[in-house]
């Protein structure tokens, strides 16, 4: 069970320093400050997944959070992170910053 | 005060059912109790780290380093959450036997004591971080009077509360129907963390989502329910899963399933069981 251990672990390690997916090149990019989304709507291509960078110049960390999306991550203040979503069918899908959802409200719309 | 209880309970909530659940299978494991408290212990440590080097575990592997830890996080769980059931299936007979612990089998209560530290620690420092990272953002965003105190607070009572109340519940239940019931729980609960890590590993596109959503029942059931948080920590119901976590699911279920099928025959069969499954 140790050696399977190491292997579960070890296997991610190995990904952690490979070059695989570039910040730089996201389809998509949302940005969070002062608790709001920018923009607040994305419209994306229906039924194909799609690279999402959500930027949060905030100082305070913020959760990406959506059960529309499946998704969720957190964003620590002035730090970005790389979401993937879909492919999504054609529709409207909910996302907020669950540590500040009364303003951090936002929508992606796949056609 | 009341948003920030209602999200520092729904961090806490999976944590709080993992250990009640824990707790009350463990009850007939000799120095469960001690081993259970320093796995809360060492979660809460290691969620502080986690939350105080979120910045740098999140930049790790070009962005997707927190999903990364959450489901290796999660995968470890699992295996820990599979190697308890079928050590259960095991011993559990003999456990129930005699209620003090199985004196020839020292090595292997050692090594579930072990699991449980392990179990519960993990299911602290994951549930834990994101509350700490929480309650860190408001107070550094100004709003640290004592209100938000109070809100996070109320919240981890709340989880205490439920977690207490699942054990409590769960030690009620009458010895012939007692090591199933806890085990069916356990296999569930690995089962839906399983399908948890998947979707982790699906947002950092490391593996194919397959389907999604598999289907949406978010209309039935809400996960912003509390019968529906509730289901998703304890079954992993999903609204909204991917056809991937329905692989992981079902084969962290055969899995495991086949594994205390497997430890528990020679066990009826033979009076004496000798073989480690190591």
């Amino acid at each position: 069970m140790k050696r399977l251990l190491c292997a579960a672990l070890l296997a991610p390690a190995a990904l952690i320093f490979s070059p695989a997916s570039l910040a730089e090149e996201a389809d998509y990019t949302l940005v969070i400050q002062d608790h709001r989304f920018k923009p607040e709507e994305i419209t994306i291509p229906a039924n194909k997944k799609v690279k999402l960078l959500v930027e949060n110049r905030d100082d305070t960390p913020e959760e990406f959070d959506s059960h529309d999306l499946n998704r969720e991550k957190v964003l620590m203040g002035n730090t970005k992170g790389i979401v993937f979503i879909g492919p999504l069918k054609p529709g409207r899908y909910k996302f907020q910053g669950e540590f500040h959802a009364e303003t951090a409200q936002g929508v992606v719309i796949a056609k | 005060m009341l948003a920030t209880a209602v999200i520092v309970f729904r961090e806490v909530l999976e944590a709080a059912l993992i250990i009640g659940i824990i707790a009350a299978a463990t009850r007939a494991v000799a120095r469960s109790r001690r081993w259970l408290a320093a796995g809360v212990v060492a979660g809460l440590c290691g969620a502080g780290a986690v939350a105080a080097s979120a910045g740098v575990i999140s930049n790790l592997a070009n962005g997707i380093g927190q999903e990364l830890l959450n489901a290796i996080v999660l995968g470890v769980a699992v295996v820990m959450l599979a190697w308890h059931n079928i050590w259960m299936s095991s011993h559990g007979a003999q456990l129930a036997a005699s209620a003090k612990a199985v004196s020839n089998d020292i090595r292997e209560g050692r090594s579930e004591l072990s699991v449980i530290l392990v179990i519960v620690g993990l299911a602290v420092l994951r549930e834990g971080s994101e509350t700490v990272l929480f309650l860190y953002g408001i107070a550094a965003g100004g709003g640290s009077d004592g209100s938000m105190l109070a809100g996070g607070i109320i919240g981890v009572l709340a989880g205490v509360v439920l977690g207490y109340g699942v054990y409590a519940g769960l030690l009620r239940i009458p010895l012939r129907w007692f090591f199933t019931a806890t085990a069916v729980l356990v296999l569930l609960l690995a089962a839906g963390m399983a399908s948890q890590a998947a979707r982790f590993l699906i947002q950092a596109d490391l593996l194919p989502s397959l389907a999604s959503p598999l289907w949406d029942t978010s209309a039935f059931l809400s996960e912003e329910s509390v019968p529906g948080m509730l289901l998703h920590s304890l079954v992993g119901y999903d609204e909204h899963p991917a056809g991937m976590q329905l692989v992981f699911y079902v084969a962290a279920l055969a899995a495991i399933g086949i594994g205390m099928k497997l430890a528990s025959r020679p066990h009826n069969s033979k009076p004496a069981p000798t073989a480690s499954s190591r």
